[in-house]
């Protein structure tokens, strides 16, 4: 089970009412490798105190104050908060996000899918080509790949040297221009399909050919058989991906950062979110702030992942 | 990166001209579909043989050459890009390659205990407690970033690799921890069914059944943890600012800042030194990473 249904799971059968004999019977398997239990738990227990937890209830608390490091965090209530209201920069820096998120997640999983269908059916040297498209998803998340990008979209870059060779004009400076500086972070976002892909190649394997060989039978076209086979057994996949992939592009750092040396820049149109944080707690040393915005953002993909959650209901198909 | 075969459909010639022309159209399918496949392998990896090739082009040449060819080796790239920041690029591949190393160990370990107790054990909590390790799953980093960076500061640890190093010796990367709970459950009970048996106490039952068969997941771990703490970014960033101390991800954005922020040549030859050791572990390890994303991903 991946991580996902597995939750949905527990979170369904918790209710259950146990007998008293089943509930001496557990108690007892409880306590049979009790001991041992924790002791081998011991490691991430510290660890979910005092890197997850502890953490999670000081950020909490400094959401509340004004801290700069130097002198003590002082309680200033919700002024954190009211000071979103006003923040300019934050607006943008959500607006940026959600573009982000909103336009690259889709288009990269359709294309994971896509070329996880082209690939799956048992061609020559299907290997090779699974490697080509992996590749690009374990290297795009490293700074030298985003210098990369700074140059292949600069003015000069080789974008612009081949869009010449083409005849085309080739002296946008597509990073430089607030217009196109995002999009060209949402297609090195798309570059890295491929590790939804092997996901979906993983999945695509698990769908009996005999459904596929009957509706050959039954006069199905390739459509139909996109639409009411390969998607609806899919689906627990393409959720799976969904969800994961949207709670990680909302936390992206690495290549806008790069692409604008930190600025967020030109004119903030890349200023993401964490970009903005980063600013403010460890620019501009307000720790109280930053604090405040980790806990909107943690709201944010709270609410976009109970809402992936809610419209999984009504499309996601689990076979047992 | 194996077998680069273009399929060429064998082409048997079977007498019956029905065959012949139906054996015809799937050849000229399957070679459409490989020259799509080719062109979209190339149009993928392209940025990325162009950098290599023009690593050792010099910058002017960069900005006016797409194509692939190259006509000579200019290493000067290279031997301008090692000592062009306050420190010879060396000590940042040994700086990143200390803190990979150390978490490669820390994930390892601890994900690989906390995965037993998940799996196999029981006592009280357990399902609350696996819970919690699902949900922090999907944890923004944010929100524990700034806490941890005042308490790593208040113990004096910024500008030392702790920080960076002592969250994976303690489990708190859950994905391992998942991966490894599933493979665990895969692992058949009888033989520690047996082993309990015969008066083998949990340590036993663990170090000399459960490791030992463990070992693909946590080779999967190691790779994973690799490319990840290689590439990291953002913890380096605000942890290691002396650049004695740097990483290579850090090194590698001081460019932009440097005097060399226009040597585009020495910034491609050092990139490229910097994703070297990624892609060799990809070369290597693939199959691992294939099949670590594919088990974590089905249900």
């Amino acid at each position: 089970m991946s991580a996902l249904s597995e939750l949905s799971a527990m979170s369904s059968k918790g209710g259950r009412k146990l007998s008293p004999e089943e509930r001496k019977q557990r108690a007892r398997e409880n306590n049979r490798d009790g001991k041992a239990g924790y002791i081998f738990l011991l490691p991430w227990l510290v660890g979910l105190v005092a890197i997850t937890a502890g953490p999670m209830a000081l950020s909490l608390y400094f959401a509340f104050t004004d801290y700069n490091l130097l002198q003590p965090a002082e309680f200033n209530g919700i002024a954190n908060f009211t000071r979103m209201i006003e923040d300019t920069r934050l607006h943008q820096s959500l607006k940026v996000t959600f573009t982000y998120v909103l336009v690259s997640t889709p288009i990269q999983l359709a294309v994971a899918l896509a070329v996880a269908m082209l690939l799956d059916k048992g061609m020559r040297g299907l290997s090779f080509y699974r490697s080509v498209f992996y590749l690009p998803s374990l290297l795009g998340s490293s700074v030298a790949i985003a210098v990369l990008w700074r140059q292949i979209f600069g003015t000069q870059g080789l974008f612009n040297q081949v869009l010449g060779m083409l005849g085309l004009p080739d002296d946008t400076g597509w990073i430089s221009s607030p217009d196109t500086a995002l999009g060209a972070i949402i297609l090195l976002h798309i570059w890295t399909f491929g590790s939804p892909m092997i996901i979906f190649l993983a999945g695509l394997r698990q769908i009996p050919t005999m459904y596929y060989e009957a509706a050959q039978v039954d006069g199905a076209t390739k459509r139909h058989q996109f639409v009411h086979i390969t998607i609806p057994l899919l689906s627990p996949i393409i959720f799976f991906n969904l969800v994961l992939q949207v709670i990680g592009a909302f936390q992206s750092f690495t290549q806008a950062f790069i692409v604008s040396n930190g600025t967020g820049g030109p004119s903030d149109s890349t200023l993401f979110y964490s970009l903005y944080l980063y600013q403010q707690g460890f620019r501009q040393f307000s720790m109280g702030y930053a604090s405040a915005m980790a806990w909107l953002l943690l709201l944010i993909i709270a609410a976009f992942t109970a809402l992936n959650f809610l419209i999984a209901k009504y499309w996601v198909f689990y076979d047992d | 990166m194996t077998d680069l075969t273009v399929s060429t459909t064998p082409d048997q010639a079977p007498d019956r001209t029905d065959e012949v022309r139906h054996a015809r159209n799937k050849t000229t399918t399957s070679i459409v579909k490989h020259v799509l496949m080719i062109a979209a392998s190339l149009f993928m990896i392209y940025p990325l043989l162009w950098m290599l090739v023009s690593s050792l082009r010099p910058t002017e040449v960069i900005f006016r050459t797409p194509g692939l060819l190259l006509t000579d080796f200019y290493i000067a790239n290279y031997i301008d890009g090692w000592t062009a920041l306050s420190q010879p690029f060396h000590r940042f591949l040994v700086n990143s390659a200390i803190i990979t190393f150390a978490c490669i160990f820390g994930n390892i370990v601890s994900c690989a205990l906390a995965a037993y107790a998940f799996a196999r054990l029981k006592f009280r909590g357990r399902n609350i407690f696996f819970a919690i390790m699902l949900i922090t799953l999907m944890l923004p980093w944010h929100v524990t970033v700034v806490p941890q960076y005042i308490l790593f500061s208040q113990v004096d640890l910024v500008n030392t690799f702790w920080p960076l190093i002592l969250p994976k010796l303690l489990a708190t990367d859950a994905f391992f921890v998942f991966l490894m709970v599933q493979f665990i459950r895969g692992i058949p009970r009888d033989m520690d069914e047996a082993a309990k048996i015969d008066g083998c106490g949990q340590f036993r039952i663990f170090f000399s059944i459960i490791v030992p068969l463990l070992t693909p997941a946590m080779a999967t771990t190691a790779i994973f943890t690799f490319i990840q703490t290689w590439n990291e970014f953002f913890g380096p960033l605000i942890y290691l600012t002396k650049s004695t101390n740097w990483t290579v991800s850090v090194a590698l954005r001081q460019f932009l800042d440097s005097e060399s922020a226009s040597n585009w040549g020495a910034m491609f030859a050092m990139s490229i030194v910097s994703l070297l050791p990624v892609f060799l572990v990809f070369l290597f390890g693939q199959r691992f990473l294939v099949k670590g994303i594919a088990t974590t991903g089905i249900k």
